[in-house]
């Protein structure tokens, strides 16, 4: 199980709070299938993916990823135990999503893109250090009920 | 996997801005690196690992210096590198796993610094090209 620093915590919190979710979700979800364009295989309803313009403009790629990014927010709620606050959700992947957990790693790593982008200098090695642990984390608790 | 003409013209097109940082993006991507994924600096076990040492920021400089030697011969990674890959192959060896990482901490370094960019689009070509140039220096591994 992932354990977090009083430090850790206090970065990842400290940061989440200046994060606009609406904006930053659909710009995770966004660049997850512009730049790993294969990730787009889940997302056939969505419409127009036919270019990076299309993909970041797309109404339904910047609702999903609001949904997406939402969730994450209670990642950073339940740091001491991301198993338990993503056991649901890590059945609904396996079962229904059928979503191979190294999408989650994908994901992570554009988040973390992102936040980098957003916060430049902010954003020091410490900083990304914590959030590489929340993001693996994530990714492992989702995955957890894999079967 | 071959980058197209426009993923090639973003990255030479930025890589005359990144040059200008060289130095310090290779040692602050080490830093992240080091930082991030612990198990990393298992391979500099006769350097000394603190931010800002010697070691480190010539390092950092080497590993900017190879990466732009790539951006130079962009059609020609696999000829501009062949030393280095010889070097990862025979020498080094480094896990494969460790150019995800590093790519990866660069990347982070790169959108820190030039965030206006680092769009969505450049953001897929400078993944794109650091994934070629991991392969390119893996390739004499087996």
């Amino acid at each position: 199980m992932v354990h977090f620093t009083a430090e850790e915590k206090s970065a990842v919190t400290s940061l989440w709070g200046k994060v606009n979710v609406e904006e930053a979700g659909g710009e995770a979800l966004g660049r997850l299938l512009v730049v790993y364009p294969w990730t787009q295989r889940f997302f056939d309803s969505f419409g127009n993916l036919s270019s990076a313009s299309a993909i970041m403009g797309n109404p339904k790629v910047k609702a999903h990823g609001k949904k997406v990014l939402t969730s994450f927010g209670d990642a950073v709620k339940n740091m001491d135990n991301l198993k338990g606050a993503f056991a649901k959700l890590s059945e609904l992947h396996c079962d229904k999503l059928h979503v191979d957990p190294e999408n989650f790693r994908l994901l992570g790593n554009v988040l973390v893109i992102i936040l980098a982008s957003h916060f430049g200098r902010e954003f020091t090695p410490d900083m990304q250090a914590a959030w590489q642990k929340l993001v693996s984390g994530v990714a492992n608790a989702l995955s957890h009920k894999y079967h | 996997m071959s980058l197209t003409k426009v993923e090639r013209t973003i990255i030479t097109s930025m890589w005359g801005k990144v040059s200008t940082q060289a130095d310090s993006i290779g040692t602050e991507a080490l830093e992240r690196l080091f930082t991030s994924y612990p198990q990393t600096k298992t391979y500099f076990p006769h350097f000394d690992l603190h931010p800002g040492s010697a070691q480190l920021r010539a390092h950092g400089s080497k590993v900017v210096a190879a990466v732009g030697d790539a951006v130079k011969s962009i059609d020609n990674i696999s000829g501009a590198l062949s030393k280095l890959s010889e070097l990862h192959a025979y020498i080094l060896r480094v896990d494969p796993v460790n150019f995800k990482l590093l790519s990866h901490c660069l990347l982070v370094t790169l959108d820190t610094r030039f965030p206006a960019d680092f769009t969505a689009e450049a953001h897929a070509a400078w993944d794109k090209f650091l994934s070629v140039v991991s392969s390119v220096l893996t390739e004499k591994y087996r």
